[in-house]
């Protein structure tokens, strides 16, 4: 990231919450180390941009409902590289969802992407910028993401899909 | 095939089963009311930015049905979901067919040919946001009906004072004025109740309802017992029943210089609130109306921010629980 900045000045982390925010925020602290730059850090929570908020005639909606959280974008936009930093890449529609969001807050000159795990079977053209990890997994594993800052503990978690195991067992 | 949500830290406002209506506030519980504030104070974020709208409700109809006058209530629901990007009608009783002698029952069967997501009404009526309830598949929302409930003014309610003072628990609450004829009071005391702050209602004898402690709170006649509340809601008078000649009260100048709440009966750090529309000089003096301490604007702020919240609520089941789930039937 430092390497492709042209000036870290124009530089803004958005975490998506949940797990994106502390992400960003020690991407943030490691740039603050190396660069003694400290760049922007905002907060999106998408909860209001999702494409699955559907019901109709009391049906439930496809997925839960995630507990809205707060967003905080407390400085301008315009002008400014905003690198989206998520945990987990996998359809890609939370990323069109917060590019969404932040385009209803201002005018960003360029937006990228920055994820720790890209677990693949994109369901959008969308690509990151910044990878931790490329993990190939099969649509019914899950990846699961713990972070100090909000489950006790850092570690990713592949979680093999339940199902197949029953099958096999029973 | 099995399902697993394994995503912890996001568990603990867990949701509590989702509710289709909107009918009254003892509907409600602790949880579903502090989950309606809280989306109603992301929502106010999102109108601090230049760009007001959401996408959020994008497709979906709300047919706003106003059978009785209304003027914020009526403009902050069809505001509210227009900030979310759904398509609003407002229909009013006069102009349209009701005029005419249409039924409530067949206006609402056809209005459900428009396959509309949410009605929301406002009708004098006592039990008419029920009966639409039992006739459609749309959600419902009571945007006050008759004497009985306004459960959105309510929840608007809670969150001014939570906004202005902080906190509800604990809260002292003195509801002042003609709580016989207000549905505003009725839902006001249940929503207090469901988040631990204590009313009282102080009023003429002849405007409160007998047996009204029995929903949760302390009555009195005497205006001094204003003195210990955090907050003092003042009700409207309903000047149009005095003209009508129901005698509840001697006089409006009477009752304002009894009941009507100067500055001189307010003690410094007290907030005021009105559900509106003011009468100024009868039971609230212009001067506290217009007061710092007064949160009669900020009250209709509330109410676009808390309606966006209600339809959100209604049209997503709420937030479901992300805590770890397996569902065990399909895998068995």
């Amino acid at each position: 990231m430092i390497e492709q900045a042209d000036d870290l000045e124009r530089i803004a982390l958005i975490g998506i919450q949940t797990r994106g925010v502390p992400i960003a925020e020690r991407l943030r602290a490691l740039i603050a180390e190396r660069t003694g730059h400290i760049v922007d850090l905002g907060i999106i929570d998408i909860t209001f941009y999702r494409d699955d908020v559907q019901v109709r005639g009391g049906e439930a909606p496809l997925h839960p409902q995630p507990v809205v959280r707060a967003t905080s974008l407390d400085f301008p936009l315009e002008g400014k590289t905003c690198i989206l930093v998520d945990d987990v890449l996998y359809t890609g529609r939370t990323i069109r969802a917060a590019i969404e969001a932040l385009f209803d807050y201002g005018r960003p000159e360029r937006v990228q992407l920055a994820v720790l795990i890209d677990r693949g079977h994109r369901e959008l053209p969308i690509r990151p910028d910044y990878v931790g990890k490329n993990l190939p997994t099969s649509r019914r594993e899950s990846i699961q993401v713990r972070l100090t800052e909000v489950d006790g503990e850092d570690a990713v978690l592949l979680i093999p899909a339940l199902l197949e195991e029953v099958e096999q067992d029973g | 095939m099995a399902e697993i949500r394994v995503i912890a830290g996001d568990a603990q406002t867990a949701a509590a089963a989702p509710k289709r209506h909107l009918i009254s506030i003892e509907d409600l519980n602790h949880e579903i009311v502090e989950r309606l504030l809280a989306t109603a104070r992301n929502f106010s974020r999102s109108l601090e930015r230049e760009m007001k709208k959401l996408p959020t409700l994008r497709g979906r109809t709300i047919v706003n049905l106003v059978y009785e006058s209304s003027t914020r209530t009526a403009s902050s629901f069809e505001l509210a979901a227009k900030r979310l990007s759904a398509d609003v009608m407002t229909l009013r009783a006069s102009g349209s067919s009701v005029e005419k002698g249409e039924s409530l029952r067949d206006t609402i069967r056809t209005l459900t040919a428009y396959q509309p997501d949410v009605i929301v009404i406002r009708h004098v009526q006592i039990g008419a946001p029920k009966l639409i309830a039992e006739t459609t598949s749309a959600h419902v929302v009571n945007a006050g009906d008759g004497k009985h409930q306004h459960p959105t003014q309510a929840l608007l309610d809670l969150y001014t004072m939570q906004e202005a003072l902080g906190h509800l628990a604990g809260l002292q609450v003195a509801i002042v004025g003609d709580v016989l004829h207000s549905r505003v009071a009725r839902s006001l005391v249940q929503a207090l109740n469901l988040v631990d702050a204590s009313t009282i209602c102080i009023g003429p004898p002849a405007l409160i309802p007998r047996g009204f402690e029995q929903i949760g709170c302390e009555v009195s006649s005497d205006i001094s017992r204003i003195e210990t509340a955090d907050v003092v809601y003042v009700l409207r008078m309903q000047q149009e029943r005095i003209a009508a000649g129901e005698n509840f009260v001697p006089s409006l100048r009477e009752y304002s210089a009894r009941w009507g709440i100067s500055p001189k009966r307010l003690r410094p750090g007290q907030v005021v609130m009105h559900p509106g529309p003011i009468n100024r000089g009868v039971e609230i003096d212009p001067r506290v109306a217009d007061s710092p301490g007064s949160l009669i604007e900020a009250q209709v702020r509330s109410g676009l921010v808390v309606r966006m919240a209600v339809l959100y609520d209604l049209l997503t089941q709420g937030p479901v629980s992300l805590a770890p789930t397996v569902n065990m039937n399909e895998v068995a």
